[in-house]
């Protein structure tokens, strides 16, 4: 099943040169993180050698080795959100959720991470929540907001 | 198409279809005007419309990003062309009612100038559009950017047909270079040197490049160019392959962007649809391909050389350049890199000629550059201007001032490897060569204004930090440097600086300004050296005296409840997330210092009319007061009068 997913993803990219960011994109947005099965895999079947896998998958922020919770909160820490209270927003979900950014509740519910810009810096301190955009926010609502996930 | 008669054809055949005058509303859905929740604007319209049984009389257009986000959601009536801001769906009834159908306004979603209290119905009357000069951005309230008919309709791949109809490669060069065109991603490189060079240089294939990876933080220029207008950087992007010789091209968008990314890719596929890319384009025989490759998130990879590695597939990191990237770069091929507002403006140029370019602008800076004004200013948003406007112009009649009445302190511009430019200097004009005289650089736009409650120590702090884990780890004093840089600021905003950081400061920027490969090393330096330069009282104050002027430093700062002002209401006590605070009705709050955070939570609820909570730096907390005079008395009203 999951083998099924990561071999369709890869029949986009047969015979292509340069792929492989794009391809482990796409299975990040698949799974959410890439499994080790999806490397092997690629490795398998591009002859991409696992070491050169590893080290895009490791370089690039967007992608993540480590399993994502169900949902993903980016607090955006740009230029214009940092001056506009950005980090003490990125303190409150923190406490809220008794996480630090980086990390993954306990059960499996939030991933919190950080991100350097979300190009919404008119509405600044701006959060995305599973892909959503919120802007000006308090310490106070985004507290609401969270408990308002599933 | 076959033939630019065709395309001349088709948008006659456009304009032919449309009624000017029918009205018609324009819905802003950039990403901007999606946090605020613009979706349920864009559904209330279209319920309301078929409820009044208007469809196919009343026209709904989903268009781009006009730079106002802080007042969207926007909308737009046509044929008046009345702008609406902050529009609920609660709105569109009356919308619909009033001004579609019955040409009446409604008042209160004009925009009203905060300081006259006139309202303004066209964007001409809005101060924040009145002083700019949109040539790029103008045309992204007008198009729908999933429809190639909508920049057909305005004259767009004109310049296209005219590039590859009526001039040589060589002459479209020269008209580039007449135009004085000068890279908008930050260096501020002639453009028709780069296309030149990738001309001349051996090797087949060559490449172009659109530059979308805006890792800069705090700017947002070119995802609302390529979220509302992609077909214009398409047909600049095609015009610049024309006159290179390249039959591909790639978008690098970062993944950041999905709405960028998805637009893109619509306007590829219709233009090719069309016949403007791919294979025999207009039939003029010129091949050109277009791919999208999404960035997956590393500062480092919008340099050029990186970029380029990146979209071989592989880690992005910048590489020597001795051999430049217009001579061997994508896979050591010929390739020519320019930014996204670069492109955008080949269209205008070829069309238009490079004198009537030339005629905006400074001497040295030729034409409009968009910034993204940002921070403590009244107006946020996008701001499109002639080179050579001062920044007291942008900051003050563009952007209204500063929040809350503050004092301006610094505006910082290009991005982390950008400067800070203090007050004083604010009547500079905006040009390439002014700002990097300033210490600062243009980059790719991004303008964040700083007022007096901003610490410059913080400021530098938060750079250093965002290079130091943007560092690709590549170059010894980029990657170690920074990150003693950062040790040293850390130190200094908690109070444990020593005399000599400074020096140390200024020396780690010295070795890293010219011992490291890239742009990112060579100018990491840049945050710290103004800031050092314009606020060194404000560095001095953190390390001699633990002092954070503008009370920003958490370990700098304490907080302390003033019992003269304390109304004991309790909204403290109960946000206090490190139960430092104690406390009950009638009963003056207090901070117990050792257990306090400094989160600064209790500063934030304490309500405006008691201001009870005080923020302190660089002197002791005042000694609680004694317990006993701790509880209120308050003289209750006798009712049995």
């Amino acid at each position: 099943m999951t083998m099924d997913r990561i071999d369709n993803i890869i029949n986009k990219y047969i015979n292509e040169e340069g792929v492989l960011i794009q391809l482990l994109l796409d299975i990040q947005r698949e799974f959410n993180w890439i499994p080790k099965e999806a490397i092997t895999r690629i490795n398998e079947r591009l002859k991409i050698p696992v070491s050169q896998i590893f080290r895009v998958a490791s370089f690039y922020t967007a992608l993540s080795l480590k399993p994502r919770g169900r949902h993903l909160i980016r607090v955006c820490l740009g230029t214009a959100c940092y001056v506009r209270g950005g980090p003490r927003i990125l303190d409150s979900v923190e406490r809220t959720l008794n996480t630090k950014a980086g990390n993954t509740t306990s059960d499996g519910k939030f991933t919190l991470e950080t991100v350097n810009c979300l190009g919404c810096c008119a509405l600044g301190p701006v959060v995305e929540i599973d892909g959503q955009y919120h802007g000006g926010l308090s310490s106070a609502n985004i507290a609401k907001m969270l408990a308002s996930c599933n | 198409m076959k033939s630019a008669s065709d395309l001349e054809k088709l948008r006659k055949d456009i304009l032919a279809k449309r009624d000017p005058n029918r009205p018609a509303v324009a819905v802003c859905v950039s990403t901007g005007c999606e946090a605020l929740g613009v979706k349920g604007v864009l559904k209330a319209f279209e319920e309301e419309i078929r409820k009044q049984g208007l469809e196919g009389k009343i026209g709904i257009k989903e268009t781009g990003c006009l730079g106002f986000c802080e007042k969207g959601p926007r909308v737009v009536i046509y044929p008046e062309e009345i702008y609406y801001f902050r529009v609920k769906s609660t709105d569109v009834q009356e919308i619909v009612s009033k001004t579609l159908i019955n040409k009446e306004i409604v008042e209160r979603l004009l925009y009203t100038d905060p300081i006259t209290a006139q309202k303004a119905r066209h964007l001409s009357e809005v101060p924040f559009y009145k002083y700019q000069n949109r040539l790029l951005l103008d045309n992204n309230a007008k198009i729908d950017p999933k429809k190639i008919e909508d920049y057909i309709a305005l004259g767009g791949y004109t310049a296209l047909a005219k590039a590859i109809f009526q001039m040589t490669p060589e002459q479209v060069v020269e008209e580039v270079k007449k135009a004085n065109l000068r890279g908008r991603g930050g260096g501020g490189f002639p453009t028709y040197r780069k296309w030149e060079s990738t001309r001349d240089a051996p090797g087949e294939p060559k490449y172009v490049i659109v530059n979308c990876d805006e890792g800069d933080p705090g700017a947002f220029m070119n995802r609302a160019l390529m979220e509302g207008n992609p077909h214009s950087i398409l047909e600049g992007l095609v015009i610049g392959a024309f006159a290179i010789g390249s039959h591909e091209g790639f978008v690098y968008v970062r993944q950041e962007y999905p709405l960028a990314v998805e637009n893109m890719d619509l306007a590829i596929k219709e233009a090719e649809k069309y016949g403007l890319l791919g294979k025999d384009i207009l039939g003029s025989g010129f091949d050109f391909k277009v791919r999208i490759h999404r960035g997956a998130g590393a500062f480092v990879s919008g340099e050029s050389s990186a970029l380029m590695t990146a979209i071989e597939g592989k880690v992005g990191e910048p590489r020597p350049k001795y051999v430049h990237t217009s001579e061997k770069g994508i896979w050591d091929k010929p390739s020519a890199l320019n930014n996204v507002e670069t492109w955008a403006n080949i269209p205008f140029i070829i069309n238009n000629g490079a004198e009537w370019f030339g005629s905006i602008g400074t001497a040295a800076s030729k034409g409009t550059k968009i910034f993204s004004l940002v921070g403590k200013v009244n107006n946020t948003g996008l701001v499109e201007v002639p080179f050579g406007i001062s920044l007291r112009d942008i900051i003050f009649k563009i952007g209204g001032g500063i929040r809350n009445g503050k004092k301006l302190k610094a505006v910082q511009t290009g991005g982390p490897s950008g400067g800070v430019i203090p007050e004083q200097y604010l009547d500079s004009p905006v040009d390439f060569d002014v700002l990097t005289k300033l210490g600062s650089i243009m980059g790719s736009g991004g303008m964040v204004v700083m007022d007096e409650d901003t610490c410059m120590v913080d400021v530098a702090r938060y750079f250093v930090n965002f290079l130091c884990d943007e560092s690709c780890g590549k170059c010894l004093p980029c990657r170690e440097g920074l990150k003693q840089a950062r040790k040293i600021l850390n130190d200094i905003a908690t109070g444990k600086g020593k005399e000599g950081d400074i020096e140390k400061l200024q020396e780690i920027a010295d070795v890293t300004s010219v011992a490291s490969l890239c742009a990112l090393g060579q100018t990491a330096a840049n945050p710290m050296l103004t800031t050092i330069r314009h606020f060194r009282n404000e560095y001095e104050a953190h390390i001699k005296e633990k002092k954070c002027p503008a009370l920003v430093c958490r370990g700098l700062v304490s907080y302390f409840i003033d019992p003269k002002k304390c109304n004991a209401c309790t909204i403290c006590f109960r946000n206090c997330p490190a139960n430092a605070i104690t406390g009950e009705k009638m009963k003056i709050h207090m901070i117990d210092q050792s257990k306090c955070t400094k989160c600064g939570t209790c500063y934030d609820v304490c309500p405006p009319t008691f201001r009870a909570v005080q923020k302190i730096s660089g002197e002791p907390v005042p000694l609680p007061i004694p317990e006993e005079e701790r509880l209120i008395k308050r003289v209750a009203k006798d009712k049995s009068d």
